[in-house]
C-alpha cells in the first residue's frame, strides 16, 4: 500500500471499528495459554476441568452446568462464549465490518446445510440434527430444510433465501444437485464461498486485504491439499477435483494443475513442497508420516492467526478470534475425551498451543 | 506513488498557472496589483482562523482515535483508563497551543489608514503577511501532530491492555510526537514577533 493510503486508512479506521477492535482484543487476551493447557493436561476428572475453566473466561458459562459432566456438556458450554461474543461484535457492529463478520460464519452455515440434508436423507429426527449445528452458522429457515425431498425444491423453497443462494446458481444446475455426492456439494460450495470472500476482502482493501488475502490463500491450499488426500482411489476424476480447488492461493494454477493429477501421498507431497512455505511444512513431516500432517496444518494456522494481532486499524482479527476460539475448544474437547477414557497419555498429541 | 504525483502537480502547478497567463497575454502586472490590495486585514483574520481551525481538528481527530481504543480496551482491562488519559491529555494540549497561538496573533492586530489610492503602507502589508504565515504553520503543525499522537495514543491503550510493562515505552514515542506541536507555536510566535501594524518607516 502506497503512503497516502496507509495513513489515511490508520487515521479513519476508528471511526467506525476501533471500538470493537478494543473488544476483540481484549478477547483474545482471555483465550488459553500454555500454563493453563499444562494444568488442564494435570487434571483427573472432568470437575477437575470444569473447576478450572471456572476461573477462566469461560466461568460465566459453566457456572449453572450440572454436576455430573460430560465431555459435550462442557464444549457446548464453552461453545456459547464463543457464541455470546460473536453476538456482541455483530450486534455493535457498522459496515463493512458487519458484512465481514457475516462471511467468517458462512463456512459454518454450509456445514450445517449438509449435515441438515445428509441427516435427513438418513431418516433421522430434526430436532436432534439442529441441536448439532453450528450455532455460529445458523439462519432463520433452517429447520425447514429437513421438509425438501429433492435438491431442486431444497434450492427453491429454502435457500434461494439465505446467503448461500449465490454459491449454489453459479454451478449448478438442478440435475447436477440430484445427481451430486454430498461431499462434492459441500466442497463446490466452499469453494464458491471462498472465491467471494477473497473477493470481498480485496474490494474492503487496505491492510485488511492483505492480513485477510494470506489467511484465505493459506486455507484454499490447505482445502485443496485436504481434498486431494481424501479423493484419492475414489472415483473422483481429475476435472471433477479440479473443479473443487478455490481459484487463488499459492497453489493456483500451476500447484493445483499438479495435485489434480496425483495418486498418492508423495506426489502430493512433490507437487506441495515446490512452493517454499509448504515445503518448510512438509519438511516437518517424517517420512511417509500421514497422521500428523492434520496437526502441522493447524499449528500454522494458529501460528498465521495470532501473527494478524501485530497490526493495528484491520479486520482479521476478528476472523483470527473466531479460528483460535474453535481451536481452543477443540483442544479442550480433545483433552476432556482423554480425560473420560482414560488415555492421559495422549493427551499432548492433540493439543495445539496457542501461546 | 499517488502520493508523489500529486506533490509534483502541485509543486508544479502554479509556475505553471502563471506561464499560461503570461502566454494568454493577460495582464500579469494587473493580477498582482489585485493581490497586493487585498487587505491585511483579511491576511490576518485568515491566519488567525487557520491556526484555530487547524490545531481543533488535529485534537479532535487525535482523541477519538485514541478514545475509541481505550474504551474498547478498557472493558476488559478496567485499570488502563486512568494512565491511558495522558494520550486524551496531550492531543488537548494541541489545541490549547492554536488558542494561545491565536490570541496572540489577535493582539497585534491594529487598526492603520491606508493609502489614498487604497494599498496600505509597508509595514501593515508586511504584519498581514506575517499573521497569515504564523497563524499556518502552527495550524498544520498542530493538525499533523494531534493525528500522530493520537494514532500513538490508540496502539498504547491497546497494549497496555495487553502488557502493562509496555505503556511507559510507548510514552516516550508519544512525547516525541508531541513535540511537533510545540515546534509549530515556536515558530509562529517567532514569525509574529516583528509583526507590527504601525511600524514607521
Amino acid at each position: 500500500m502506497s503512503f497516502g493510503e496507509d495513513t489515511w486508512e490508520m487515521c479513519l479506521f476508528n471511526v467506525k471499528d476501533g471500538f470493537l477492535e478494543g473488544v476483540v482484543r481484549g478477547y483474545k487476551q482471555g483465550l488459553l495459554s500454555t500454563a493453563d493447557y499444562n494444568n488442564l493436561c494435570q487434571c483427573e476428572t472432568l470437575e477437575d476441568i470444569k473447576l478450572y475453566l471456572t476461573g477462566t473466561d469461560y466461568g460465566p458459562f459453566l457456572a449453572n452446568e450440572p454436576s455430573p459432566m460430560h465431555t459435550t456438556s462442557l464444549v457446548d458450554a464453552c461453545t456459547r462464549k464463543l457464541v455470546a461474543d460473536w453476538r456482541y461484535l455483530r450486534e455493535n457492529a457498522g459496515e463493512p465490518l458487519g458484512r465481514f463478520l457475516d462471511y467468517c460464519t458462512y463456512g459454518h452455515m454450509i456445514d450445517n446445510v449438509v449435515l441438515i440434508v445428509t441427516g435427513t436423507l438418513h431418516e433421522r429426527d430434526v430436532q436432534e440434527l439442529l441441536e448439532k449445528c453450528n450455532p455460529l452458522g445458523m439462519f432463520d429457515a433452517i429447520a425447514s430444510l429437513a421438509v425438501a425431498q429433492n435438491m431442486r425444491d431444497l434450492y427453491r423453497l429454502v435457500l434461494v433465501d439465505t446467503p448461500l443462494a449465490p454459491y449454489f446458481s453459479d454451478n449448478l444446475t438442478s440435475e447436477d444437485l440430484d445427481e451430486m455426492n454430498i461431499e462434492v456439494m459441500r466442497n463446490t460450495l466452499y469453494k464458491a464461498y471462498l472465491d467471494d470472500f477473497a473477493a470481498f476482502v480485496h474490494r474492503v482493501g487496505g491492510t485488511t486485504g492483505e492480513v485477510m488475502g494470506e489467511l484465505l490463500s493459506f486455507e484454499a491450499d490447505r482445502r485443496a491439499l485436504n481434498i486431494t488426500l481424501n479423493s484419492i482411489g475414489t472415483e473422483l476424476t481429475r476435472d471433477d477435483r479440479r473443479k473443487l480447488y478455490a481459484n487463488f492461493g499459492l497453489l493456483y494454477p500451476h500447484g493445483q494443475a499438479e495435485l489434480a493429477v496425483a495418486e498418492d501421498f508423495d506426489q502430493i507431497r512433490a507437487a506441495m513442497e515446490k512452493c517454499p512455505p509448504y515445503q518448510a511444512i512438509f519438511s516437518r513431516l517424517g517420512l511417509g508420516e500421514t497422521q500428523m500432517l492434520d496437526k502441522i496444518l493447524y499449528e500454522e494456522e494458529v501460528r498465521q492467526l495470532i501473527n494478524t494481532y501485530e497490526q493495528q486499524f484491520h479486520y482479521g482479527v476478528f476472523y483470527a478470534y473466531m479460528r483460535l476460539r474453535e481451536q481452543e475448544i477443540r483442544n479442550i474437547m480433545w483433552i476432556a475425551e482423554c480425560v473420560a477414557q482414560d488415555q492421559k497419555s495422549r493427551v499432548q498429541d492433540g493439543i495445539v498451543f496457542t501461546f | 506513488m499517488k502520493a508523489l504525483i500529486l506533490g509534483t502537480v502541485a509543486m508544479l502547478g502554479l509556475p505553471s498557472l502563471l506561464l499560461l497567463l503570461y502566454l494568454l497575454n493577460v495582464d500579469l502586472q494587473y493580477l498582482f496589483f489585485l493581490v497586493r490590495n487585498i487587505s491585511p486585514y483579511f491576511w490576518s483574520a485568515l491566519g488567525i482562523s487557520l491556526c484555530v481551525g487547524l490545531s481543533i481538528i488535529g485534537a479532535a481527530w487525535g482523541i477519538f482515535i485514541t478514545g475509541s481504543s481505550l474504551v474498547g480496551a478498557a472493558i476488559r482491562e478496567p485499570r488502563i483508563t486512568s494512565k491511558n488519559l495522558i494520550s486524551i491529555i496531550f492531543c488537548e494540549a494541541v489545541a490549547i497551543y492554536g488558542v494561545i497561538v491565536a490570541i496572540i496573533l489577535q493582539t497585534k492586530v491594529e487598526a492603520v489608514k491606508h493609502n489614498p489610492d487604497g494599498s496600505y503602507g509597508l509595514a501593515a502589508a508586511n504584519a498581514g503577511y506575517a499573521i497569515l504565515g504564523a497563524g499556518s504553520v502552527t495550524g498544520w503543525a498542530n493538525l499533523a501532530c494531534g493525528l500522530s499522537v493520537g494514532i500513538v495514543g490508540s496502539s498504547a491503550a491497546l497494549s497496555d491492555a495487553a502488557n502493562s510493562t509496555l505503556f511507559v515505552k510507548i510514552l516516550v514515542v508519544e512525547i516525541f510526537a508531541s513535540a511537533l506541536g510545540l515546534f509549530g507555536v515556536i515558530i509562529g510566535i517567532i514569525m509574529a514577533g516583528n509583526a507590527n501594524f504601525t511600524a514607521q518607516g
